[in-house]
């Protein structure tokens, strides 16, 4: 059985405790974009601003939720604060790749994606304890499918 | 003060598996959300699919004879178990959801027309929202609220306002958030004075305490059978009969029918007017063998027992942990029913009952299916114990226990 060690690793519990990026930006210029997990009732709300190469300038993060949701936000805004789009879309693969592993494998779909981009992870691979959680899969992607939002909304 | 209970639980314990379980004892305080199921209810299931597994209401054969006596004694034991008048009065649903849509579905697309009010509360669970939600949006109807006092009960100050030329009105007897027990019968003297149908949500009310629905002045009552020591797939719908006798049917199929022509069809008489389908039949026979299992230890004396569960709950929670817990709902055990909603410190529900389950403690973390509620809270979640039969002072001693033990690995 897993233990608490494995999901509440203490870089987890450092962006807890002190999550980067916290704030809001003004909106407009930035993209606003909420997202929420029906089941839990965490919300999350990203905000967005992209320099003129496609690169993001700014993040800021808002909304309310557990320890994991909050973090994985937190690691996020770090992760892709200066990326730019192509690279925040691997990053994002190669998370849900890393979180989907058991995913997949628990509900008999189909396995693996087949190509997930060779990008560092980085703190992210903290989060990797999280798949042994079922139940707590979908508050650690929660921060990364609101940013999905907002770079397809971004994009039209 | 020392609270005593009429209950042997650690007793009562013995008779559900899941909790007589030794190797790994479980500590189970989410029957808010499903109760456990005692050996009886089990073994009564098992014995329909094993010895007289037949269809009902059509074959004439031995065992298909036994499965309709066993399916029809059930709904009698239902119906002394909540003193309706007639077996034509108790309908088998799959659950209070699909009881609550039936009454939206058949007897409000026949009465509601635009601008009709229906007046619901603040505290009501999604399953008394959505579906006039759903109405409404069709129909043109307008939903009222009942709001609440400063200290988790409803606020009936304007009842009479909010009930004026309503058509309408649908409320729960227990919040499944706050434990609120709420004044029914106030509340459906108010309504029929209104001139407006009372519906009550009997979830959490049905399974703790003793229900008398002609005493409850109700024109409808719904209730769930897993919540009440039976299995999950059955609910139930309880009406007087005059008013179930002018509605149309919910949904059409076999059963439901007394004669079908290639023109039309009749229905058949109550209540299987409202039965299409082969019924949940091992679950039904199951939530029979629960009302005896339920009315041999005594509703009253649950309500007692739970009662001293409160109280001793919000003793020692607060004796423990002072301002550093916050217990939603009302203070006094008179009050409410065994549900703690509570927020600790600032630690996120989700947070909390992972740490609980390392413990064996089982407690739900979420919005509870009252999203309006929680939002009127001004929280997105919160965790929440709730206490049965076979629940012990110790279980709750574990669960404070179980809180230190999060509070200090979160500390910071």
């Amino acid at each position: 059985m897993p233990g608490l060690e494995d999901l509440y690793r203490e870089i987890i519990l450092d962006h807890y405790r002190n999550p980067r990026n916290r704030g809001e930006l003004e909106s407009p210029p930035a993209l606003r974009v909420e997202g929420f997990n029906p089941l839990c009732g965490d919300e999350i709300v990203v905000y967005l601003e992209l320099d003129g190469e496609g690169r993001i300038a700014e993040i800021r993060i808002g909304g309310q939720g557990c320890s994991i949701s909050q973090s994985s936000a937190s690691m996020m805004s770090a992760a892709v604060k200066g990326r730019t789009i192509a690279e925040v879309g691997d990053l994002t693969r190669a998370f849900k790749a890393m979180m989907s592993i058991h995913e997949s494998s628990l509900g008999g779909e189909a396995a693996e994606p087949a190509e997930v981009p060779d990008v560092k992870l980085g703190d992210l691979e903290a989060l990797r304890g999280v798949v042994k959680f079922p139940v707590r899969i979908k508050c650690a992607t929660l921060a990364w499918n609101t940013l999905a939002q907002a770079l397809d909304d971004a994009a039209s | 003060m020392a609270v005593t209970s009429p209950l042997d639980a650690a007793a009562i314990r013995a008779d559900f598996p899941l909790l007589a379980d030794s190797e790994r004892p479980l500590v189970y305080l989410d029957s808010a959300a499903t109760s456990q199921k005692p050996a009886v209810v089990l073994d009564a299931m098992d014995t329909y699919y094993r010895t007289i597994n037949a269809n009902v209401h059509r074959g004439v054969y031995r065992i298909a004879e036994q499965a309709t006596n066993e399916l029809e004694g059930a709904r009698e034991k239902v119906r002394r178990f909540i003193n309706a008048a007639s077996c034509a009065e108790v309908i088998f649903t799959r659950n209070a959801t699909e009881s609550l849509n039936l009454l939206v579905q058949s007897w409000g697309r026949t009465n509601l027309r635009p601008g009709d009010a229906v007046v619901l509360s603040h505290m009501e669970h999604h399953a008394n929202i959505v579906p006039w939600h759903m109405l409404a949006a069709e129909r043109g109807i307008e939903l009222r609220w009942i709001p609440l006092t400063e200290d988790d009960r409803l606020d009936l100050t304007d009842l009479d306002t909010l009930l004026d030329g309503a058509k309408v009105l649908s409320v729960t007897a227990m919040s499944n958030v706050l434990g609120t027990i709420t004044p029914v019968r106030t509340l459906t003297d108010a309504a029929r004075a209104a001139g407006a149908i009372s519906i009550i949500d009997g979830c959490q009310s049905v399974p703790h305490s003793t229900t008398d629905v002609q005493a409850l002045g109700a024109d409808f009552v719904a209730f769930s059978g897993h919540k009440m020591c039976g299995p999950t797939g059955v609910g139930v719908l309880w009406g007087r009969r005059e008013l179930l006798e002018a509605m149309p049917p919910f949904i059409g199929g076999g059963e439901m029918i007394r004669e079908v022509r290639l023109d039309g069809f009749t229905c058949n008489e109550l209540p299987w007017k409202f039965e299409a389908g082969t019924p949940a039949i091992a679950e039904i026979i199951g939530l029979g063998a629960a009302v005896d299992y339920l009315e041999g230890i005594g509703m009253d004396a649950i309500r007692a027992h739970e009662r001293m569960l409160t109280d001793h709950a919000l003793r020692t929670l607060e004796a423990r942990f002072g301002t550093d817990i916050v217990i939603h709902g009302p203070a006094d055990p008179d009050q409410r029913g065994g549900v703690f909603s509570f927020a600790f410190r600032d630690l996120h529900p989700h947070d909390i009952s992972q740490i609980l389950d390392e413990r064996g403690v089982c407690v739900r973390a979420g919005h509870h299916c009252a999203k309006p509620l929680m939002r009127l809270m001004g929280v997105g979640a919160t965790a929440r114990a709730s206490v049965y039969l076979y629940n012990t002072t110790e279980d709750i001693d574990a669960l404070a226990d179980a809180l230190e033990a999060a509070g200090a690995f979160f500390a910071f």
